[in-house]
């Protein structure tokens, strides 16, 4: 097998990674390689290297060690029954490319995921085994993020958190009717379970921190960049209510630091049930927004429901007008005199700009002028805020406020 | 009018000697003139020799932005960093002022700075030189948009100190060798090797992660301007991936689904057995992989796994809870978390050894409310404890225990199938069908929500008294 050139094995085994969105380098401990004298370096930001034409950054090495898989999930290019290409990477083959292409400062470092081959335990090995030989033989620094087998034993979970500086396991689909129908294989017990190891592991590791004697030497660290997941949205028919039910669940029971929402994109060699369009990027986008909404501008998942119809999110509007939009009683909001929870509540104001009014409002009364120079765009702002000079009046009731933000109706193309 | 030449454009120690001099000498801003010397004429570096004039206290973050701030290619640069200085002396707020005009100017030209910055870590792209030598050594042509390699280079230190690099600007250039980084004049693209070997993989690999079904142009330019293109090599491929972007999705939406892969069956051996659900479980282990699967109620959706009772099969004595918490939840095993380890301590006080005795939870799933990071413990329901009663009657039925202990109302519901207060049931053995021994007493987790001291230690010794009950009848 390894006579095939490493071209043709790279061109299997990336494509059939990406349809995992997550290439974040972020959020892991600052070291560097002066001390080993090796190379690698983590500086708590992560680096895009470049960016594809799809618009998503490349900052890792985004490859899978194989995509052989004996599970069968339908939305997935590699399971079984699918007639794609198969190849397969020898640990030693992904450490040269990961370690070639990090001297050549095209990457922050490995994501490496794999399909499942012979158990889960020994898929689990394998990846273990090229995160040690980077670490261990190489003194590689720089970023690791590997995939966690579902279902793999706890022990190989523990160690792959020794290597790694994020560990994730995919959910898949939001609910377990989903999972059960298009995932025959994977069980969302086996899915969480595998989650709460890592949880237990990272938490296990603080506490030791915490409890250790002076002098003794520093315990290991676990995947300081914690754990993440990804949900495949548009596959099946759950709601976006269920979706981030899902999430909220999962930030609260495994703290998990980033759940990714990936909008279905049709494969090659698809299954007959899954739908041959176009990915909703749009429903992708408004879901990350209430994701933001639930984690940095305090929002309850019932809050962001109610903006809601039927369970979906408004895809003409963001979540935080569609719930403004419900909640005109709580507006205007005085720039000056709102504490910060309340401004962050404001359509238009992202936490970064509320920061910025906090601190200049201590100098002095800001008007909209003021306010141009601190937020990207003051219009969408104005039927929701009062300044020394700016009173909304009945803008904040007009019946037409949706319109104002909605982008126009598209026109029907005829088709001729 | 005083005339200031700065001899290398963009070194901080050069100009801040020179605005140290000025302020000495009280030169209001008006009556300066900044001017570019030779581009050059000294490196980096030699100017901070000569400091010279009163040292100037100000803010650390106002001198950290201008020590950025100065390496912007706007020629006003010098003279309007040396305003907002002699500004900031007067000011002591001026850097909050973030409607004033200079300071608007400071923060757009420090994230402009950064930015820049930020993308020279991202696109600077090594070439190796040579293949003999023990040490790789590697070289890079960049252009940043302004005079920021002295800020850029430590990073590259940094991350590859086990090689010896080499960045090339149109300003200067670093060198990282013999674990020593050293500067020197700019350079030209010429003096870098024209390819590497492992630019083939890199392409391969830019071209491979691409999704066609999802193209979105100008989400790319925008992290990825057009002015990097040319020194990146797989720009190159961004053209012929677009112009085939469409062609290939429109293949996968035709392609008819073709035939399974007549491996699926050899390669899916392992489809794993359902064990049902059976009333005719004999051992606590297949009572566990029967619980596993519970679907009885919907608390199974959200809890990460079910948890069973744990303890031999000859306990004599089975100690009921209400449900798994946050911990046990995660973990898979009964009272683990902090009302178990409080538990430990009462179970040791009333003289009895946790390894001897089946620890259990009237409901097997973890019932909480999502809040934010954290999970909030929910009480059952009377529902949920009644459905749940089976699994604790298999367990009954596997250890047959002599005593059984609740704690807190919810074990006194799940074993009793009645609701009644504890303190009504307190104190007093009582005798269930079949002649098992109950005692009913309280949750260790009400001790822990006790805020009063004296109080909670009455309650405990109350508890201990009742454990050591539950010890006296089997003895």
């Amino acid at each position: 097998m390894s006579a095939r050139p490493i071209l043709e094995k790279l061109a299997v085994l990336a494509d059939a990674a990406k349809y995992d969105a997550s290439c974040a380098s972020s959020g892991t401990v600052k070291r560097d390689s002066t001390d080993s004298k090796g190379i690698g370096s983590t500086e708590g930001m992560g680096i895009c290297h470049s960016y594809a034409p799809d618009g998503r950054c490349i900052s890792l090495l985004k490859i899978l060690l194989t995509n052989f898989c004996i599970y069968d999930c339908r939305f997935c290019i590699n399971r079984a029954s699918s007639n794609v290409e198969r190849a397969r990477f020898s640990p030693q083959e992904v450490v040269r490319l990961t370690l070639d292409f990090y001297k050549r400062n095209y990457i922050e470092g490995l994501f490496l995921s794999s399909g499942i081959i012979r158990s889960e335990d020994y898929t689990m090995e394998q990846l273990v085994e090229v995160a040690r030989i980077l670490r261990e033989e190489h003194r590689f620094q720089g970023y690791i993020h590997l995939k966690t087998i579902a279902g793999a034993d706890p022990g190989l979970v523990a160690l792959a958190g020794l290597y790694a500086d994020r560990l994730s396991t995919n959910v898949e689909l939001p609910t377990e009717a989903g999972l059960s129908s298009f995932a025959p294989e994977k069980k969302p017990e086996t899915i969480r379970k595998t989650m709460a190891s890592v949880r237990v592991g990272e938490s296990d590791a603080i506490e030791a921190a915490k409890s250790r004697l002076i002098g003794k030497a520093k315990p290991p660290r676990f995947a300081p960049a914690g754990q993440s997941t990804q949900m495949i949205v548009g596959a099946d028919a759950a709601l976006d209510d269920d979706i981030l039910k899902t999430a909220t669940n999962l930030y609260s029971g495994y703290r998990l630091r980033r759940v990714y929402y990936s909008a279905y994109s049709p494969i090659p060699d698809a299954s007959l049930d899954l739908p041959p369009k176009r990915p909703p990027l749009m429903r992708e986008h408004r879901l990350y927004q209430a994701d933001w909404l639930l984690r940095f501008y305090g929002f309850e998942r019932a809050e962001i429901m109610e903006g809601a119809r039927g369970g979906m999110l408004d895809l003409a509007i963001d979540p935080k007008l569609a719930w403004a939009l419900q909640r005109r009683e709580a507006f205007p909001v005085d720039i000056n005199r709102a504490p910060r929870e309340l401004l962050l509540r404001v359509p238009g104001l992202g936490t970064r700009a509320v920061d910025r009014i906090v601190s200049a409002r201590r100098l002095g009364r800001l008007t909209l002028g003021d306010l141009a120079k601190l937020t990207a765009s003051v219009k969408k702002l104005l039927p929701f805020i009062v300044t020394p000079d700016w009173r909304p009046g009945r803008l904040t009731d007009s019946a037409d406020l949706r319109a104002r933000f909605a982008p126009p109706a598209e026109q029907l193309t005829l088709a001729l | 009018m005083r005339e200031v030449v700065l001899e290398t454009p963009g070194d901080f120690a050069e100009w801040r000697n020179a605005a140290r001099r000025l302020l000495a000498d009280g030169v209001p801003p008006a009556d300066v003139s900044w001017r570019d010397g030779g581009e050059g004429a000294s490196l980096f570096g030699d100017a901070a020799a000569a400091a010279s004039g009163e040292k100037i206290s100000l803010p650390r973050e106002l001198v950290e932005i201008a020590d950025r701030a100065i390496c912007h290619r706007d020629a006003e640069t010098p003279a309007r960093l040396y305003r907002i200085v002699w500004r900031a002396l007067r000011d002591r707020q001026l850097l909050a002022r973030t409607t004033d005009a200079d300071v608007d100017w400071l923060r757009k030209a420090d994230k402009a700075i950064r930015r820049d910055i930020h993308k020279m870590h991202a696109f600077v792209r090594f070439r190796r030189l040579g293949e003999a030598a023990a040490r790789e050594s590697f070289a890079a042509w960049f252009e940043p948009s302004h005079r920021i390699l002295r800020l850029a280079a430590p990073f590259f230190q940094r991350r590859f100190y086990g090689m010896d690099w080499a960045i090339l600007t149109p300003d200067a250039r670093a060198i990282w060798q013999d674990e020593r980084l050293s500067y020197g004049p700019g350079g030209t693209k010429g003096e870098v090797p024209d390819r590497d070997i492992v630019e083939d993989q890199w392409r391969t690999y830019y071209g491979a992660i691409f999704n066609p079904a999802r193209v979105k142009i100008d989400a790319m330019r925008s992290e990825m301007p057009k002015k990097y293109w040319r020194n990146l090599p797989e720009a190159q491929d961004i053209a012929p991936l677009l112009a085939g972007a469409e062609a290939r999705v429109e293949r996968m939406r035709e392609a008819a689904v073709s035939m399974a892969n007549p491996l699926t069956d050899k390669w899916r051996t392992r489809v794993r057995d359902e064990p049902t659900l059976t009333d005719e479980i004999e051992t606590l282990a297949g009572l566990g992989r029967a619980l596993d699967r519970c679907t009885r109620c919907p608390l199974h959706c959200d809890a990460t796994q079910a948890v069973g009772g744990e303890g031999p099969k000859a306990a004599r004595i089975m100690l009921v809870g209400e449900q798994p918490g946050d911990r046990e939840d995660l973990e898979g095993k009964p009272f683990v978390g902090p009302a178990g380890q409080l538990l430990n301590e009462v179970l040791y006080d009333a003289g009895l050894e946790r390894r001897r005795l089946f620890l259990t939870n009237a409901v097997k799933h973890f019932k909480f409310e999502p809040r934010g990071k954290r999970r909030l413990h929910q009480n059952p329901t009377t529902a949920e404890i009644d459905i749940c009663r089976w699994w604790l009657d298999q367990e009954r039925r596997l250890v047959q225990p002599e005593v059984i202990v609740t704690l807190g109302a919810s074990a006194l519901r799940g074993v009793t199938g009645k609701s009644a207060s504890i303190r009504s049931m307190r104190g007093t053995v009582h005798e269930l069908a079949g002649g098992t021994k109950m005692i009913a007493t309280i949750h260790p987790s009400f001790l822990l929500r006790l805020p009063d001291r004296a109080r909670a230690e009455k309650e405990r010794q109350a508890f201990v008294a009742d454990l050591a009950l539950a010890r006296k009848l089997v003895a």
